[in-house]
């Protein structure tokens, strides 16, 4: 019964290093358009996800995770959002794809899951109709092939009595298992990358430590590559080799999750990891970040996180460029090599 | 000994199910909170942690047992002396929405439970108001404002001023950080304990995050299918629990350690709570437990002190060696 989910199993040996990105993700920048002109959500997003690798993103709410996410399977309204950059998955960018053969790459190649189970799977159809739907989408098999396949996936995520299932409907699932089916349907055509966002925040603590050790094996076994949009710290540590640090807009720090644990280079991702109340002494002040995430109309001209950093200084003024703090270390802060950060293991 | 500010004898609270048993969300638990005292509740979900913090407050009537403040039964209490009474146990909720009208500006909405009440003159309540939106770090500014212009930390202060106004005794904080990034949940949490100190308050905080309930808490009550499963000092329970599913909790919990400062093996616990319509005979936890043994489905383990101000309901309490968390 005890198990291990700790990331051992799925980690990437010296060799898997060098691995080509699956995903190349170039300046990327989302804005929405408004009766006053355009608001720059986020602007400068750049990183990579190579094949079978699990990248995390943190941050505080409204720091444009999920406008991130969504605009990679491009599922932002075309109508008010403007997609800049390039997103280019195995060298083909996305953004420049005519809408057909999106349809094709989405659920096959890259497919996503999110927070509300129940806003994404339809009430009227059976659990098994819905992953039926998305495997015939892409794959010529007949219904009965379909239903295999469906109860097939459905086993493999582990929900009990799968032929039971997938004849019923969403709402006599609970959550937990709602989040399975979800999960089912996003790999059901063995997607290359699995965008989940925060797919265990509205679950217990016993539940999330079920779908993370899920997501960990399935992606470790199938190599999926693994997105996880998660404002969860410890959930990144225990699932992710790679954390993206999301501030106001822009990627802030990219760094391997056990360097960033350790010495993070960017003081918000310092100060997001202090303030977790595990860390700190019982009772004691909790170190918090004065002031909030601003909005798109008010964005600071120089450093957007100078307001509320603690180490501030004149120069931070300026606008901040993503350095190299190593070969696979970048921060968007110029005091980085100043500054001893601590990390959760202070 | 001084009478205690809260007690809970033997509560059940059950609510009617059409064709079954009525559903006994909060089922026999007994416990009491000492004034000044911050008393932690967790739990997974449907566990009964909101029945019984309502249940504390009077806005749930127990079946059969009885809730104590100050040593007195509140429901025997009827109209005005039990509204008045009531006014000295307050309870703010997860959704920081949910107690703030849309159409009310943040100052009448503090006012509000102060009207109610019919205290003071209308020029005096406010002044009270604002001094406690001061209190709470909500400037004047916010006076006139509507909630949908405040985030989700500036209306949790609005709903903590609201329930402070009265002056009550006890506060049952029922997820009100759950709804919070991490960087704002710390900034409630650390008002929450400045207030606590300077009026003199009792806290029942429920919560589901166990990172917050060992900071916060100086004692802490498991529950699991509507029973306290296991109770005790804070630190007792996070480093050296007693109950195997308060071990589950704590391992479940992920942490943000580098992995090699995490010591523990995950234990993953399988399957989800039961129904709490048709719970598990004997052992409520049995069917998810990695040490049930055949007594466990026949008898209910007595829930009883197995070491000094530490309570446990397991057969083998004794017996079992039980992992710490992560950290
Ligand atoms: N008004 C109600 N009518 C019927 N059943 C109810 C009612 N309120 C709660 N219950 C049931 O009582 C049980 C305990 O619910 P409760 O809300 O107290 O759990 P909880 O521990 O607070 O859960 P959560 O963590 O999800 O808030 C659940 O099975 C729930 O479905
Ligand atoms: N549909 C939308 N219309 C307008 N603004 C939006 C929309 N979705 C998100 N935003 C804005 O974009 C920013 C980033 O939001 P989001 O990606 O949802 O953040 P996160 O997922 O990090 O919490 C926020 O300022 C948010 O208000
Ligand atoms: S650039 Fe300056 S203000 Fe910005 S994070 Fe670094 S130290 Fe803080
Ligand atoms: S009584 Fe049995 S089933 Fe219940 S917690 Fe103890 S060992 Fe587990
Ligand atoms: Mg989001
Ligand atoms: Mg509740």
């Amino acid at each position: 019964m005890a198990s291990d989910t700790s990331k051992q199993q799925g980690r990437p040996g010296p060799e898997m290093g060098h691995r080509p990105p699956l995903l190349s993700v170039r300046e990327l920048g989302v804005a929405l358009q408004t009766r006053g002109g355009n608001l720059q959500l986020t602007q400068n997003i750049s990183f990579e996800v190579g094949a079978g690798e699990r990248v995390g993103i943190v941050g505080e709410s409204g720091c444009g995770k999920t406008v991130t996410g969504l605009a990679l399977l491009r599922l932002l309204p075309a109508r008010s959002m403007q997609v800049s950059g390039k997103i280019l998955l195995d060298g083909t960018d996305l953004l420049r794809l005519p809408g057909r053969q999106m349809r094709a790459i989405r659920g096959r190649q890259v497919a996503m899951i999110f927070q509300e189970p129940m806003s994404a799977l339809d009430p009227v159809f059976t659990i098994g109709q819905q992953i039926g739907e998305a495997i015939r989408a892409h794959f010529p098999v007949g219904a009965r092939e379909a239903r295999e396949r469906a109860v097939d996936v459905l086993d493999r995520v582990g929900i009990p009595l799968p032929q039971r299932r997938h004849d019923e409907y969403p709402h006599q699932l609970s959550g937990g298992m709602r989040q399975r089916a979800m999960i089912a349907i996003a790999l059901a055509c063995q997607p290359r990358l699995l965008i989940a966002d925060e797919p265990t925040t509205a679950l217990d603590v016993t539940i999330q430590a079920q779908i993370i050790e899920l997501l960990v094996k399935l992606s470790s076994e199938a190599g999926t590559a693994l997105l996880f949009i998660t404002h969860d710290l410890g959930v990144v540590a225990e699932t992710c080799e790679r954390v993206l640090t999301m501030y106001a807009g822009q990627v802030v720090e990219d760094a391997p999750v056990e360097d960033v644990l350790v010495r993070p280079r960017h003081p918000y991702t310092s100060a997001l990891m202090r303030s977790l109340p595990n860390l700190s002494v019982p009772k004691s002040v909790l170190p918090s970040i004065p002031g909030r995430v601003p909005n798109a109309l008010a964005m600071p001209a120089g450093c957007r996180f100078a307001p509320r950093c603690a180490h501030a200084r004149p120069a931070c003024g300026r606008a901040q460029d993503a350095l190299p703090v190593g070969a696979d270390h970048r921060v968007r802060c110029a005091r980085f090599d100043e500054l001893e950060l601590p990390g959760t293991a202070a | 000994m001084s009478v205690p500010l809260l007690q809970a004898e033997d509560v059940l609270v059950q609510f009617p199910a059409p064709g079954q048993a009525p559903i006994r969300a909060v089922d026999r638990v007994s416990f009491s909170v000492a004034a000044n005292e911050t008393f932690g509740v967790i739990g997974e979900s449907g566990s009964g942690k909101s029945t019984l913090g309502r249940a504390l407050v009077c806005l749930n009537r127990p079946d059969a047992g009885r809730i104590l403040h100050d040593g007195a039964d509140p429901f025997a209490l009827t109209g005005r002396a039990f509204r008045a009474h009531r006014r000295n146990y307050q309870i703010i909720f997860q959704d920081p929405n949910a107690a703030l009208n849309p159409r009310m500006t943040i100052l009448d909405s503090v006012c509000e439970p102060l009207e109610i009440l019919g205290e003071a003159t209308a020029a005096a309540r406010r002044d009270r108001a604002r001094a406690m939106m001061d209190r709470v770090g909500l400037s004047g500014s916010y006076a006139g404002r509507y909630p949908h212009e405040l985030s989700g930390g500036q209306k949790q202060r609005v709903n903590i001023a609201r329930a402070l106004t009265v002056r009550p005794k006890l506060m049952v904080c029922d997820e009100v950080v759950a709804a919070l990034d991490v960087s704002i949940q710390a900034e409630v949490l650390n008002l929450l304990a400045e207030l606590q100190g300077e009026f003199g308050l009792t806290f029942v905080f429920i919560t589901h995050d166990l990172g917050v309930v060992s900071h916060v808490s100086d004692r802490i009550a498991v529950m699991y299918l509507g029973k306290i499963v296991e109770l005790g000092p804070a630190a007792r329970v996070r480093h050296a629990p007693l109950h195997p599913y308060t071990e589950a909790l704590l391992s479940a919990e992920p942490s943000a350690l580098p992995a090699a400062m995490r010591t523990r093996e995950r234990i993953v616990l399988h399957g989800e709570i039961p129904s709490p319509a048709d719970p598990p005979s004997g052992c409520r936890f049995r069917t998810r437990c990695r040490f049930a043994e055949p007594r466990c489905a026949v008898d209910a383990p007595a829930f009883r002190e197995v070491q000094p101000g530490h309570f446990a309901a397991c057969h083998f309490v004794d017996q079992l060696t039980l992992q710490g968390p992560a950290s």
